[in-house]
């Protein structure tokens, strides 16, 4: 099997990250570990963006994977990482083939007012519910891995070098699945879903299908981060963290598997360095930069990369 | 001839608007068939009904056999019944090529191939070749290869109803709907144009029914011509026969003739 670029970039990822992990600071490894499962949450935006919906409600499914990452260990006592982003997935998954019924026949505003309403609807009954630990939120079991607890030297390796390999995966997954000729279908729904019927296709299911596995990336994020934090709390199904969700999607623009990825580590560095400069004006900070690549690179970051490519190719 | 088509008591009304009243026709296998009449006379709102686009308030509308009249677009266009639109129906965004790939990709992902667990390069449902190839083999034949790389967007009017009726070419086409195929085209294309979907729509072996408002391409190119007024058919014959129709002049042809505004004045007499 010949591997085409994004592919090797992926796999060369996963590699620098298992080599030179052990080399950095444990809070670069949280940070990694924490843009990880926002890039995650964010490569289910772009499946759907490319198809012309903007979803102000992912924070939903990220709430979701991170409660069910709880709930099993509260109830089951189970703390495998893997476990935990499985079950985050599935679960997700669930509610998002559910939602998407009605979901899918929207388009536009209507879309993300809705998936907005439903997010909104999550995090009120997370907020009313003391077995869900209401606003405190709950804390979830230490992450082990097949089993094993890692030492606390090595936990934040662990956990990270868990994340990129199955972020990894996911953007393997999602980059064949762009090349079906479902995936491929995305941008012609953005421009004219009357064709797209008039070819035979349904365009509610394409959309359904693109919605359950964005909301099923959202719940591995979810579980990701709640292993990590160790903690979760409603803010998770806030809106406030569905447009950060957008933000670095539309930051790193839709070219790619790894673009949000990317954009996910580079919202982390400009939230992380803004915030240490000036506490109280670090949203200024993220607009400015968000302006800048809007008005600069409006198919975001990775148009560099696309550029640098097509340069080379003439 | 064996019957492919077969609409029988079609009616539709927008509120006070009667678009179809009472609409019996059948249309024969391998026939090419001309609609005419004035805007507003209910020739598209018959093509819609045929694709599914609008529902009839009575009526049924058969496909070889079977009943279609409830189906949706898309389960129509499974059928092989295939429409292109009087304003092209394009993917502005992407590139001519762009536009076949999606094409070509429905009818695999429809037929179950080129999914995600599939491997290699499936053969397009009904071409011997995979997507790339038929995508370029029919580019060729609709002569707009050197618009590949073009994005949709930027492309002229003849080329923009060529690559719509290109698109709808591909899922092989029993009966091809073609509404208003050489609008909006300059008059000395028009010809090109109509010999060029004909000729391909012939070697597919589709039936061809085709809206046009240009008397010259009716007779040219239709074998029969179904005249519409008010939601009506008010005749249904042969071109030498359904054009020299007093009716027919009087309600279609002189209006179309008035509207191009064209020397055929003495036709009007």
């Amino acid at each position: 099997m010949k591997l085409d670029r994004t592919q090797l970039a992926l796999i060369a990822i996963l590699v620098a990250v298992a080599a030179g992990g052990p080399f950095l600071p444990k809070w670069a490894l949280f940070l990694l570990t924490i843009a990880v499962a926002k890039g995650l949450v964010a490569l289910g935006l772009m499946l759907l963006l490319r198809a012309g919906l903007v979803s102000f409600g992912q924070a939903l499914y990220y709430c979701l994977g991170a409660y069910a990452a709880g709930g099993i260990g509260r109830a089951f006592g189970i703390s495998d990482i893997f476990v935990q982003m499985l079950t985050g997935a599935v679960v997700a998954a669930f509610f998002a083939w559910l939602f998407g019924f009605l979901l899918a026949r929207y388009r536009g505003i209507f879309f993300g007012l809705l998936s907005l309403a439903l997010s909104m609807i999550l995090y009120g009954l997370i907020v009313k519910n003391e077995a869900l630990g209401s606003t405190d939120g709950i804390n979830v079991l230490p992450s082990t891995l097949f089993g094993i607890r890692p030492g606390e030297a090595t936990l934040r390796y662990a956990v990270a070098l868990a994340a990129v390999g199955v972020a990894v995966l996911a953007a393997l997954l999602v980059h064949r699945y762009m090349n079906t000729p479902q995936g491929q279908l995305a941008p012609a729904i953005k421009d004219n879903e009357i064709r797209v019927e008039y070819m035979g296709a349904s365009v509610q299911q394409a959309i359904h299908v693109m919605y359950v596995i964005a909301a099923a990336l959202a719940g591995i994020g979810g579980a990701l981060a709640a292993t990590a934090v160790g903690h979760i709390d409603p803010d998770m199904a806030y809106w406030t963290s569905s447009g950060e969700f957008i933000f670095i999607t539309i930051l790193a623009g839709t070219g790619s598997a790894i673009a949000p990825f990317l954009g996910a580590v580079i919202f982390g560095i400009i939230h992380t360095v803004a915030y240490d400069v000036s506490p109280n004006t670090w949203q200024l900070t993220l607009g400015l930069s968000l302006l800048v690549v809007i008005v600069f690179l409006p198919e975001g970051l990775w148009s560099l990369f696309k550029r640098r490519a097509a340069r080379k190719a003439a | 001839m064996a019957v492919i088509l077969d609409a029988q008591g079609l009616q539709k009304t927008f509120g006070a608007v009667t678009a179809a009243s009472d609409i019996n026709v059948a249309i024969e296998k391998d026939s090419v068939v001309g609609l005419i009449g004035t805007n507003g006379a209910g020739k598209t709102t018959f093509i819609n009904m045929i694709t599914g686009y609008l529902k009839p308030d009575a009526g049924s509308i058969h496909f070889d056999g079977h009943d279609i009249t409830a189906l949706e677009p898309r389960e129509i266009t499974r059928l092989r019944i295939c429409r292109s639109f009087q304003i092209p129906q394009l993917y502005q965004s992407l590139t001519v090529h762009g536009n076949m790939m999606a094409a070509l990709g429905v009818l695999l992902s429809n037929a179950g191939l080129g999914g995600f667990f599939s491997r290699g390069t499936p053969l397009v449902p009904g071409h011997d070749a995979g997507a790339e190839e038929v995508a370029a083999r029919t580019l060729e034949r609709f002569g707009l290869s050197a618009y590949r790389d073009s994005n949709a967007q930027t492309l002229p009017g003849g080329v923009r109803k060529l690559l719509d009726i290109a698109l709808t070419i591909v899922a092989k086409p029993r009966i091809l709907l073609l509404d208003e195929p050489t609008s909006g085209v300059s008059a000395d294309e028009k010809f090109g144009i109509m010999e060029m979907v004909m000729k391909v729509a012939r070697d597919e072996g589709a039936t061809v029914l085709f809206v046009e408002h240009d008397m010259e391409i009716v007779s040219r190119f239709a074998q029969r011509v179904l005249a519409f007024y008010d939601g009506r058919i008010i005749a249904d014959a042969p071109p030498e026969i359904a054009l020299n129709d007093p009716e027919v002049r009087r309600y279609v042809v002189g209006g179309a003739l008035q509207r191009l505004g064209q020397g055929a004045g003495a036709e009007h007499a």
